[in-house]
């Protein structure tokens, strides 16, 4: 099985790029890969804990709670959610924050690195 | 001992969204990768500007003056100043009526030893080529 590094910077709300990601993460993830999955810029909103579902906005927080339950490893660019407001304090359990050489040093050993989506 | 090379193709213009600015942070953060690998492993940054996206290297940018920003021709001046091999396309640089003298090309009051190289799109794709994985911005 190979490994998987998924960088997006999409945000959770606006396109479905993040949706689009997450989904592709948790295939990964049943077909017995591992994913790093790394969120910068906008994206860094899916770190947020207490999202509300609502039928006309992405909603990926019970998604990606259960894909780290399968092993799926994610981080947010600390500076990118602080710069948003999103301190650790509101930040998903189990959602790791670090700076910008973590995503990087996910790539020294992926098999595969899907860079999607921006703003 | 291994490096892993990853090539950072910017092709949207600047300020008009985050991306630009993004991928030449990630690139920058290539200097610091070692504290999460292995003694002697590596990962470089190469960084390539095509399409809409050279308009990114224009030289004498005022973010910090307008916005109280650090500017992108900043963050250029930094991946020289960290050897980072930078290219800008020249026939898309044509494409906009620009020459090296609308970019910046330098960053020698940082104590930059490189520039800014103006290539033609064929050493683009011949890095693209070469590079383990490639980031689209």
């Amino acid at each position: 099985m190979g490994k998987l590094t998924i960088g997006c910077f999409a945000s959770l709300v606006g396109s479905l790029t993040l949706d689009f990601a997450v989904k592709l993460a948790g295939a990964a993830l049943e077909k017995g890969h591992k994913v790093d999955f790394w969120v910068s810029g906008n994206g860094t909103m899916l770190s947020i804990k207490g999202q509300r579902a609502f039928k006309d906005y992405s909603f990926l927080e019970k998604s990606v709670q259960e894909l780290m339950e399968k092993g799926l490893t994610i981080t947010a660019c600390e500076a990118c959610a602080e710069a948003r407001g999103y301190h650790a304090d509101n930040t998903m359990e189990g959602f790791k924050r670090h700076s910008m050489d973590w995503y990087l040093a996910s790539t020294f050993d992926a098999d595969r690195v899907l860079h999607i989506g921006g703003e | 001992m291994a490096t892993t090379t990853l090539g950072f193709i910017i092709q949207r213009p600047p300020y008009k969204s985050e991306n630009p600015k993004l991928a030449l942070t990630h690139a920058i953060a290539s200097q610091s990768v070692e504290v999460y690998l292995e003694d002697g492993d590596l990962v470089t940054a190469d960084i390539a500007f095509v399409g809409d996206g050279v308009l990114n290297c224009l030289k004498d940018q005022k973010a910090q003056d307008t916005y109280d920003l650090s500017s992108t021709e900043t963050h250029i001046k930094m991946s020289l100043l960290l050897d980072l091999n930078v290219m800008v396309c020249k026939e898309d640089l044509d494409r906009f009526g620009l020459t090296e003298d609308d970019i910046v090309m330098d960053a020698e009051e940082f104590g930059a030893d490189i520039n800014v190289r103006v290539v033609p799109y064929s050493e683009i794709a011949k890095m693209m080529e070469e590079m383990n994985h490639l980031l689209f911005f």
